[in-house]
């Protein structure tokens, strides 16, 4: 049994490890880049992958520096680098999580913990967005992996939970973003943005389980 | 009365960097120079798409201590305009508006709002008239 929310808390504060995290989170939107410009297309305007792409590599650019900060110092500063070069509406999304989150965990005189931080940076990134559940975004990943992860379960569930989540996108009709001006026709897609987000979540969890103390 | 006031700033946000500047040239045949004005379209390869940083750049190009008024064309573009105003950081934050506005219409109305001196209240109302 690994316990998701003790391990992600604990693990991350190591600087190889978040080295390790950033090559996983790169190589993996690399691997799916096509992919999810093919969904992008489907319903948006198709650059999905290569936005994410050129983020990924941005922070990868600056791994060991940014491994060196503080976890809080280190969150903001990737969340950062992800507005300034993913572009498109997924850059401020991706990038309000990134920084809330380390605003969050930095928070003086609280003692917050990992589910709790990532609560309060998905609450940010809905605002950011003006979106909900059930909209069609990355939202509709982001808070079932909240779940899972307040829940305790293990890293392996989390994952499952992300991809999940992900493929439930497709019955939804799009309320934001691109995709919202197709209506009904956005129907029966997966969303670009909740893949990637699974996508991350599950390489995340992935590379946790493997790297955990045997 | 005898210390002129600036005059409000116009920011035109576009995904197309064609229709940004296309609006800003727009915009500066109606007002000349009287008005600061600035632009960002396409991302930072110069693709469609919007990026926070160069519009940035241009609300601190555009930058009146009157206040700059921001249009933006689709979703994508006014996510990025937030992220760079919140950037822009207090208290300069505050004197900036997104408007609910139509891109081209609005940034000629209110240039020529704010080329009388208006200010950004009235420049962002007077945009927003356009809006159904």
């Amino acid at each position: 049994m690994s316990s998701g929310h003790g391990r992600v808390s604990g693990v991350l504060a190591e600087p190889v490890l978040l080295m390790g995290l950033i090559e996983t989170c790169r190589a993996t939107i690399a691997a799916n880049s096509e992919h999810l410009c093919a969904l992008d297309r489907a319903i948006g305007d198709g650059d999905h992958g290569t936005n994410m792409r050129r983020g990924c590599e941005a922070v990868s650019a600056e791994d060991a520096s940014v491994s060196a900060l503080p976890l809080p110092d280190a969150l903001e500063k990737i969340g950062l680098t992800l507005v300034m070069n993913i572009g498109g509406a997924a850059g401020p999304l991706y990038g309000t999580l990134l920084m809330e989150m380390g605003r969050e965990l930095r928070a003086p005189g609280e003692k917050r913990d990992f589910p709790s931080a990532l609560k309060q940076a998905i609450n940010a990134v809905a605002r950011r967005g003006r979106s909900h559940v059930g909209d069609k975004t990355l939202l509709d990943v982001l808070y079932p992996v909240q779940d899972a992860l307040a829940h305790r379960l293990p890293l392996t569930d989390i994952a499952r939970q992300a991809e999940l989540a992900a493929e439930l996108t497709a019955a939804m009709r799009a309320m934001r973003g691109r995709a919202s001006y197709l209506g009904d026709r956005s129907i029966g897609h997966v969303d670009p943005g909740a893949s990637s987000c699974a996508l991350l979540t599950a390489a995340i969890c992935r590379y946790l389980e493997e790297s955990a103390p045997a | 009365m005898n210390e002129k006031t600036p005059n409000v700033g116009i920011v035109i946000v576009s995904h197309s960097p064609l229709i940004a500047r296309g609006t800003a040239d727009m915009v500066r045949q109606m007002v000349g120079d009287s008005v600061p004005l600035a632009w960002s379209g396409g991302n930072r390869q110069g693709d469609l798409g919007t990026d926070a940083g160069g519009i940035l750049e241009a609300i601190e190009a555009a930058w009146s201590e009157a206040g700059v008024a921001v249009f933006v064309d689709l979703g994508g573009a006014e996510t990025n305009s937030e992220m760079a105003i919140e950037m822009l950081g207090l208290p300069r934050s505050k004197k900036v508006s997104i408007c609910n506005a139509p891109v081209v219409e609005g940034a000629v109305v209110a240039a020529a709002e704010a080329s009388g001196g208006a200010p950004l209240s009235r420049v962002v109302a007077t945009a927003e008239e356009l809006s159904p």
